[in-house]
């Protein structure tokens, strides 16, 4: 049986396979097998949709190391499917429209590769349960995200974009974890569930706003709200699937998963409404204010997509009030949240269309300047219907989806507004006020989009001629722009057997479901809804005409104030002191590190054990001491101390060589065969490597002292040396605690095995054992690499 | 004055043989004596430094035409996948089987995926320290 948990992992076993088929196929582009992937998992995810309408949810373990509670527990909901559901269909079309985007001459290899670890990391992050697993696959999608934003890394651009994105991204990432762990110190467990169930007992606890910040960090770092925006528009130097899949309809949309999932436990406190509704709002302002001053279409879409997650967000922030227990009409408040999920769904249709559109007149033209483009309507009548059709739904007209979630947005605004609770009676009125502005800056831009675009005189400038693009191409942003217009006349559908589910999985421990159902309609009557949209249309067209004269407004906020110099500069000071720091102590030579590492050594182990007054010596219990053992502790010291005195390479080599083989003999004399023969293959294997680093070395320059050692090196030597005889005989003295050997002694019943050693190395410790095999292999890898690109040279200089 | 290397390269010839068959006998001896994956590794990975030592490079690598990176990376694959195989069972990471057979003239058979695991760390060990040589020594 196939279960969920399977289905995540399906998308990296293929990325594994990928070179492999890649080579083989080399005549087929590789982006038709890819594109199986998502199109059989969109089938497997449609398939539980009737399952889920009921109510019932889907949940299955995968035990992974049950011993530290990590388990790879799924859980399909409502909530979950939709994501599910929106990763592997719009998945689905973004492979296919990028096989006719991207040519075979790209290292299509790489591309792939890095979207499907995306598509697993993100199903990953709306199925798993465990929050540490949750952030495994958070950082999954953020890292594959940085990969594919650097797709085209000869750019410098590209490679600006990838790394802003990911600083920004990792480092909410970090917060969240910080967050999870707070949950995890206060409620004892990691799984998301079992928080919601006891989030009572959390609620009391003093970690409950700190926790709950850090997690809203994680969330508004990745999608990209105020003032985090910064990253996404640098971020659209990927190729334009990349941000339609990656930067509009899914990973951005990981925070607003987030807060939704989060939200049963967080929501109907006092913070949390006003952080998420007013970052939001605020979010929602900026981004649609910058997006009109924008001249890259590209990046247009970036902030326009920041807008309109600001929108979501703050309607997951407004719905979050009917959490508060002490509200008698909290249920009302649940329409916000419905509404939140709805236009989720509506964005990732009419978004990804109009970036798909943007991405065709890129490929056709060469450019996506608007003030170069213009009139292509004649030319490009598919794309022009797209991106019309695209650019009405999201500035929020009839006959398209956006049009429904609009009006539904601006009924949550209205509702709270009239609210008389955490100070709303005061500046409630600003949620719909705030909401209004920025959908009339909605309209311009996206009358922009369309209007510089496609109607107009076409620019002579262009070097390309004009015709419509492959069919191919077209395919998936049609399909997208069918969606925005079918759901407009079938909304309940998607209400009722998408949104229900997952309002359910939202609200289960609150409200029973008839509070949750709402019913989706395009006509209310003249309310005030309707006069909202109907003044947006009025004023919008009246900034759009006057779009000359307002862009004087933009000279209020100068480029040197804005967060993206901010930014900018602080990362460069950053880098300028760590600098600044780190060659003050990496001087590059050898002896200084290793002084360094001995100084650690003696101050931190000696010196908390003197701190502690840890020193016990007692040698009631000793063995006698063999005749042997005498002769071989004097051929040791006599060894070593010839070893100073040596004033050539190759015997101290060899002298070392030497120390080390007898040593093993200790071994033997103490009955440690695996040690003593693990000893003396270490020590010949590295003594080989010794003389052939040999080769290398410089003359070993003689100090012409009269000591031939630096009093400095002798204290240091010295006091190591004491320090681990001290810590030696201390462990030997004392016994703290029981034992751990008896344990083992049983291997032959625990893990069938005679050689306890063995056992503990390849079964009851088998987990250090692959992870060292792994460091092991890594390790060898970066010798090979650091010696051998040294080597290249001549190879292009990426630095400009 | 030209180095003659006839004794030591006639010795190598004998002697890598057996520490060849010594490295299989502590793979398998693992078990239940001293040895195991991580020393049957080195102690190959010693018998191809022999080699490499009393004759040249290219000789050596002609005889073995192996990547050793990709034995490495072999390694990791064959060690991690054992791991992964047993949640396909139903059964925590890593956790071993063993099964033993009575088989006629060979007696008890013991069978165990540890020994896939050991085989893996013994991959990797000859695939790191034989590529780590390699590499410096081609720098030259």
């Amino acid at each position: 049986m196939i279960t969920v948990s399977y289905a995540i992992f399906f998308p990296f076993i293929v990325a594994a396979l990928i070179p492999i088929l890649y080579k083989r196929l080399s005549k087929l582009h590789i982006g038709w097998i890819v594109m199986t992937v998502p199109a059989l998992l969109f089938i497997y995810l449609a398939r539980y949709i009737p399952h889920i309408t009921n109510g019932k949810t889907v949940t299955n373990t995968v035990y992974w190391i049950p011993s530290y509670d990590l388990n790879l527990t799924t859980h399909l909901d409502g909530l979950s499917l939709i994501f599910g559901l929106i990763i592997t269909g719009i998945g689905t079309l973004v492979v296919l429209y990028s096989i006719y985007y991207l040519s075979k001459e790209e290292s299509l290899k790489h591309f792939y590769i890095y979207l499907l670890l995306f598509m697993g990391g993100m199903l990953g992050v709306v199925f798993v349960d465990h929050m540490m697993l949750f952030y495994l696959f958070w950082e999954v999608t953020s890292i594959s995200s940085f990969l594919l934003i650097a797709f085209w890394y000869q750019r410098k651009g590209s490679r600006y974009g990838a790394k802003k994105a990911l600083l920004i991204t990792i480092s909410g990432g970090l917060a969240m974890l910080i967050g999870f762990l707070m949950i995890h110190a206060s409620t004892g467990t990691f799984s998301i569930r079992e928080v919601i169930v006891n989030v009572g007992i959390f609620r009391e606890h003093q970690l409950f706003i700190p926790a709950m910040i850090m997690i809203l960090l994680g969330a508004f770092t990745k999608s990209a709200q105020f003032p985090f925006h910064i990253w996404l528009p640098s971020a659209m130097e990927a190729p334009t699937p990349i941000s339609a899949y990656l930067h509009s309809a899914t990973m951005v949309k990981a925070g607003i998963y987030l807060v939704a999932r989060f939200s049963p436990i967080f929501g109907g406190d006092l913070v949390w409404f006003w952080l998420v509704s007013g970052i939001g709002l605020l979010t929602l302002l900026w981004g649609a204010f910058c997006a009109i001053r924008q001249t890259d279409l590209k990046a247009l879409l970036a902030y326009s997509t920041v807008s309109q997650l600001g929108l979501i967000m703050s309607l997951f922030g407004v719905g979050s009030i009917s959490f508060n227990q002490e509200l008698i009409s909290a249920a009302l408040y649940t329409q916000a949240i419905f509404a939140g999920l709805f236009h989720l769904i509506n964005h990732s249709t009419f978004k990804g269309a109009l970036f798909m559109v943007v991405g065709i007149v890129d490929y056709q033209l060469g450019t996506r300047d608007i003030r170069r483009l213009g009139g292509l309507m004649s030319f490009m009548p598919i794309s022009f219907t797209v991106a019309l059709i695209g650019s009405f739904s999201m500035a929020g007209l009839p006959p398209f989806n956006g049009f429904l979630s609009k009006e539904m947005f601006f009924t949550a605004m209205l509702k709270i507004s009239e609210l008389d609770l955490f100070s709303l009676d005061t500046w409630g009125i600003l949620f719909p006020v705030i909401a209004w502005i920025a959908s009339v800056f909605t309209f311009v831009y996206s009358l922009i989009i369309v209007i510089k675009t496609f109607l107009g005189e076409q620019s002579e400038s262009l070097d390309k001629p004009t015709h419509e693009a492959p069919k191919g191409m077209l395919v998936a942003p049609v399909i997208l722009a069918l969606f925005v217009v079918g759901i407009f006349f079938f909304p309940n559908i998607v209400g009722d057997y998408l949104i229900y589910p997952a309002m359910l999985s939202i609200f289960s421990s609150v409200f029973a479901g008839e509070h949750l159902t709402h019913t989706i309609s395009a006509w209310h009557g003249f309310n005030t809804e309707l006069f909202m949209t109907i003044g947006i249309v009025i004023l919008g067209t009246v900034i759009f005409l006057l779009l000359r004269y307002f862009k004087y407004v933009y000279k209020l906020f100068p480029e040197k104030w804005s967060f993206d110099a901010l930014f900018h500069h602080g990362l460069e000071g950053l880098e300028r002191i760590s600098n600044k720091i780190t060659s003050f102590y990496m001087t590059g030579n050898l002896k200084h590190y290793l002084s360094y590492i001995y100084l650690s050594i003696v101050i931190f182990i000696g010196g908390n054990l003197v701190y502690r007054g840890a020193f016990t010596f007692n040698f009631t219990d000793d063995a006698n001491i063999h005749l042997f053992s005498w002769f071989l502790v004097a051929v040791i010291i006599v060894a070593a101390v010839m070893l100073i005195f040596v004033k050539k390479r190759l015997p101290a080599i060899l002298l070392n060589g030497f120390i080390g083989y007898s040593v093993s003999m200790f071994y033997v004399l103490f009955r440690a065969p695996d040690l003593a023969l693990t000893q003396i293959v270490v020590e010949t294997a590295s003594t080989a490597l010794f003389l052939l680093c040999f080769y290398f070395l410089s003359e070993w320059k003689q100090d012409k002292k009269a000591f031939p050692f630096s009093i400095k090196n002798l204290i240091i030597s010295v006091s190591v040396g004491v320090t681990v005889v001290l810590v030696a005989l201390s462990v030997k003295s004392e016994k703290l605690f029981e034992t751990i050997s008896t344990y083992y002694e049983n291997a032959l019943e625990l893990a069938g095995s005679r050689n306890i050693v063995n056992t503990i190395l390849g079964d009851f410790r088998a987990f250090d054992t692959m992870l060292e095999v792994v460091v092991l292999c890594i390790a060898g890898l970066g010798v090979y690499s650091l010696v051998k690109i040294r080597k290249r040279k001549g190879a292009e200089n990426l630095e400009d | 004055m030209k180095i003659n290397e006839v004794i030591l390269q006639s010795i190598a010839k004998l002697v890598v043989f057996i520490i060849l068959t010594l490295a299989l006998y502590l793979f398998f001896s693992g078990h239940n004596a001293p040895g195991g994956g991580f020393i049957a590794g080195l102690v190959l990975a010693s018998a191809i430094i022999l080699l490499f030592l009393a004759f040249d490079m290219e000789t050596v690598l002609k005889g073995i035409p192996l990547d050793f990176k990709m034995i490495a990376a072999l390694g990791v694959f064959l060690a991690v996948s054992t791991g992964v195989g047993s949640i396909l069972f139903d059964v925590p990471f890593l956790t071993h089987t063993i099964v033993a057979y009575d088989l006629p003239l060979l007696g008890m058979i013991e069978l165990s995926t540890v020994t896939l695991f050991e085989a893996g760390v013994a991959l990797t060990v000859v695939g790191v320290v034989i590529t780590i040589i390699l590499t410096i020594s081609e720098d030259v």
